[in-house]
């Protein structure tokens, strides 16, 4: 399924851009989110945040989104170029780094009469969408859907779509425009088999072909090895980052789920 | 309004004589100006499930009242829209603070400016007669400079709508997503409960605050059981605020009922029927 690896860099990573998280800490009315978080984010590459809920994986998104406030660094360095500080608005030497987001999947009523086409309208163009919309409008957002081939999802409405759809819907609108970084919060869930496979192959394709860091969330750890460069075991703090089959395997892993699963429930 | 009156003479009715019964004429050119208003902004209460919210802006609306006579005002509606406003605001600012859900803190608030009306109103004895017709509301009262005013808050609402409609509708929809695309969720919101605010306040003296809300929900609800995107939605809710509109004016005329409650009852009937004509599945 993996075509590059150029985001495996045996060192350093001043020849490839960077996503760089350093002693990133959260705190949330008093309690403790994530406690010095660190790791790298490499251009080309795929990484997989596992762990359990309330682990802080959504807070470790919303701070890198530039929604929460952290202490520690978040910074994004383009191949070659200086760092950018993201999300505090001083930004120096370069232009900002763009992040799409593709969020747990937002709940349509069936009912909700928004359309793929007035959603995705909505969030690109100015052009109101309570007006019919014009063609121009119609053509771009046809072409945006063609990358997640949903071309004909068009004129669904937006609660009529199954898990996998909407999930490609919200791909198609975080590629649009195409970001250097897009992170994803659990694409899998919701989703069947199929809609799946699809999903991973649309990834690799992505990354590949527009150079992308993708940043992704899941509790799907079967699939893991076969699409992830990395994963990262985060509960508030980083457990253990590496190759997917080097942390799956690792005690850390065992004892965040398995015998926490195995003890049926208890502590 | 000269325009008006000779438009209306075309009409087949005998109201509609020239010379004659100028307060029908006002009451019509008042419902068709208000009724859109309506039929807009449904859309959005009823995309954004605020209902309730707009609920407990028509008892704020009636607490104002009460503040704007007992300061003394000549036309108290002034105190209530300000009042209403300062609501809308400080609602969405508890909102976003408290970890309540949002129904619980329109249950506080709702109930507080209810009391508080209640309790100005009938502060030293007085009594609370004077503030029936509110409840029921008097739309052949209206005079022509209140059309105008209405004329132009409705201007702005579609001008709100042309410029913010795409954001409030993502606001709506997903605000972590809306926010990671540049919205500033909280101020969409705010804007729009408060265009909710001064809409409610200024008409509530003609429609009646007992029915105003059903005004801001039934249009959209209506059309939400067959529109199948946004233009869809925005037409049917618009059609249909419009057409019970006018209707329920000339029933109230030639029968003799409140207007704001045969209005209501006409949107209640459309509802029925958009119900029955809906996709099942």
């Amino acid at each position: 399924m993996r075509k590059i690896k150029h985001g495996k860099l045996a060192a350093g990573c001043a020849d490839a851009c960077c996503l760089k998280l350093e002693g990133l800490s959260v705190r949330l009315q008093g309690d403790s989110i994530l406690e010095d978080v660190s790791f790298h984010l490499h251009c080309g590459e795929i990484v997989a945040l596992i762990g359990p809920n309330g682990a802080g994986k959504s807070s470790l998104f919303r701070s890198i989104l530039g929604q929460m406030p952290y202490k520690g660094s978040i910074t994004f360095s383009p191949a070659g170029g200086p760092a950018i500080r993201l999300a505090d608005g001083a930004v120096t030497g370069g232009k900002r780094p763009l992040v799409g987001y593709v969020p747990q999947a937002p709940s349509f009523d069936r009912g909700d009469p928004v359309s793929v086409l007035d959603f995705f309208t909505a969030a690109t163009a100015k052009w109101p969408v309570w007006l019919p919309v014009p063609k121009k409008q119609r053509e771009r957002a046809a072409a945006c859907l063609a990358r997640v081939h949903g071309e004909d999802l068009l004129d669904k409405p937006m609660g009529a779509l199954s898990g996998g759809q909407l999930q490609r819907v919200l791909l198609a609108l975080a590629l649009e425009p195409v970001p250097h970084i897009l992170i994803l919060d659990e694409p899998l869930s919701g989703v069947d088999i199929e809609g799946e496979h699809q999903l991973l192959e649309m990834l690799d394709e992505l990354r590949t072909q527009y150079d992308l860091s993708i940043f992704l969330s899941t509790h799907d750890f079967a699939t893991l090895g076969q699409f992830a460069d990395k994963v990262i075991l985060l509960n508030k703090k980083v457990l253990r980052a590496g190759p997917p089959g080097e942390v799956l395997s690792s005690p850390e892993f065992y004892e965040t789920f398995h015998l926490h699963m195995g003890k049926g429930g208890e502590g | 309004m000269e325009l008006w009156y000779s438009l209306v003479s075309l009409l087949p009715f005998e109201w509609a004589q020239p010379g004659t019964m100028y307060f029908m004429k006002h009451a019509l050119l008042a419902v068709l100006v208000i009724s859109p208003l309506f039929g807009i902004l449904s859309t959005m209460v009823v995309h954004s499930r605020m209902s309730f919210f707009s609920d407990a802006l028509g008892h704020s609306a009636f607490t104002g009242m009460a503040i704007g006579a007992i300061c003394g005002f000549n036309e108290p509606t002034w105190a209530a829209v300000i009042f209403a406003l300062l609501f809308a605001l400080l609602f969405n600012l508890v909102r976003r603070r408290s970890a309540l859900a949002s129904d619980t803190v329109i249950g506080v608030f709702s109930s507080t400016a209810v009391a508080l009306g209640i309790f100005l109103s009938t502060l030293g004895g007085r009594s609370f007669t004077k503030f029936n017709n509110l409840l029921i509301g008097d739309i052949l009262s209206v005079e022509p400079a209140k059309i105008g005013l209405l004329a132009v808050i409705l201007l702005l609402v579609v001008l709100l709508w042309a410029v913010s409609f795409n954001q409030l509708m993502l606001s709506a929809v997903h605000p972590a997503l809306a926010d990671s695309r540049g919205v500033k969720v909280f101020w969409q919101e705010t804007v729009f409960s408060m265009a909710i605010a001064v809409v409610v306040t200024l008409s509530m003296t003609w429609v009646g605050l007992l029915v105003i809300n059903s005004l801001l929900v039934l249009p959209g609800a209506a059309a939400r059981n067959i529109a199948r995107n946004m233009w869809q939605y925005h037409l049917l809710s618009l059609v249909g605020a419009v057409a019970a509109g006018v209707a329920g004016l000339m029933t109230s005329y030639y029968i003799g009922a409140s207007a704001g409650a045969a209005i209501t009852l006409y949107l209640a009937g459309w509802f029925l029927v958009t119900f029955l004509l809906r996709k099942k599945g």
